[in-house]
């Protein structure tokens, strides 16, 4: 039959790219790369008043306390301290071993500070008039202490960077080294 | 008889562009793909904090938003120029929080709900006595899993 033989004429595809480039167009000038990202905390859960069992006793040289006042001024263990100076600080009272049985820290094993790093507590207070920016630069500081101990251990053992872990073991061995214990009180009105 | 025909000389050949059409696709789809249409807009000014030791945010779908800041320039006449909290498209309280988060886990599927993750978008510039109380509300409406947005940066100069 003539019917089935008749050539079907070709539809033109030139101008498909012209399309596909207004689309791309749209896309370019819509699109937003900055991905979100920012520093995961978790709050305690709430809990109104109600008489509870009083906390287990800490000794004072496994606190690191942090305390932050309203003019941005940082005081870390009783002393002045400079933003810049938070980092190496903390490390050194994570690091610090009173006790020697942390067989894997490098530190100054002082017995006026932390025992070991599963019992050193960080304990962060600000008041209400300390600005956001330097209470994430203080949050950014002590992350950057304990991520410094997990990726020297995480070298040390495994021989690849904290990052690249893969293996959840791998990850829970590291993070159990060095537990990531920040304790914060509720701000208070400290004034000056 | 060969079958290998030697090539009629002379002249450059057209360089086809039948593939144009293709590459052209490939960038459309990665642009769609890595697109991310802005919900909201922004009513508070929000230069966020800078900080170093930062985690991608995963699954878009179960991240709420609380922004935070001093109102935008144009509006600093109607709101004043105290921080205030914007949540979706408008200025709230902060009892407005818990509801809001509520509303926000019902849209979560069941099994996901505990995975919730709230970002807070702050400006720099407010003051953590409004951070705190946020903070509150948030532990009030049992969302604990929280996030304080910040941009890759150094938070002081070396």
């Amino acid at each position: 039959m003539a019917k089935g033989k008749r050539a079907v004429p070709e539809i033109n595809a030139g101008s498909m790219a012209d399309i596909a480039f207004l689309l791309l167009i749209f896309f370019l000038v819509t699109t937003t790369m900055d991905v979100d990202s920012g520093i995961n905390r978790k709050l305690p859960p709430y809990e109104p008043d109600i008489e509870t069992d009083p906390p287990p006793p800490i000794k004072e040289k496994n606190l690191f306390t942090v305390l932050v006042n309203s003019n941005d001024g940082l005081l870390v263990e009783d002393n002045y301290m400079d933003i810049t100076e938070l980092r190496a600080a903390a490390l050194e009272f994570l690091d610090n071993n009173g006790d020697l049985s942390c067989d894997y820290c490098e530190g100054s094993r002082s017995p006026s500070s932390s025992d070991n790093p599963k019992k050193a507590i960080v304990s962060l207070q600000n008041d209400r008039g300390t600005s956001y920016k330097l209470y994430i630069a203080v949050q950014n500081e002590l992350a950057a202490a304990y991520n410094e101990l997990r990726e020297r251990e995480s070298q040390k053992r495994f021989g690849k960077a904290y990052a690249d872990l893969t293996d959840e073991e791998e990850i829970k061995e590291i993070k159990g080294l060095y537990p990531q214990v920040i304790s914060e009180a509720e701000p208070v009105n400290l004034g000056g | 008889m060969s079958k290998f025909k030697k090539k009629s000389g002379g002249g450059t050949p057209a360089i086809s562009t039948a593939s144009l059409p293709d590459i052209v696709f490939m960038l459309l789809f990665f642009f769609m793909v890595t697109t991310v249409m802005r919900e909201v807009t922004l009513l508070v000014k929000n230069e966020k904090p800078f900080a170093t030791e930062i985690k991608k945010l995963e699954k878009k779908n179960l991240v709420t938003y609380i922004y935070v800041g001093k109102p935008k320039k144009s509006l600093l006449t109607t709101y004043g120029s105290e921080p205030k909290i914007q949540l979706n498209d408008a200025f709230a309280s902060l009892k407005d929080i818990k509801e809001f988060v509520f509303a926000e886990r019902d849209e979560i599927s069941e099994e996901e709900q505990n995975q919730m993750t709230v970002s807070i978008k702050a400006d720099e510039e407010v003051k953590m006595g409004l951070i705190s109380d946020i903070k509150q509300e948030l532990r009030k409406a049992e969302a604990l899993k929280i996030n304080y947005s910040t941009r890759k940066g150094e938070v002081y100069d070396r």
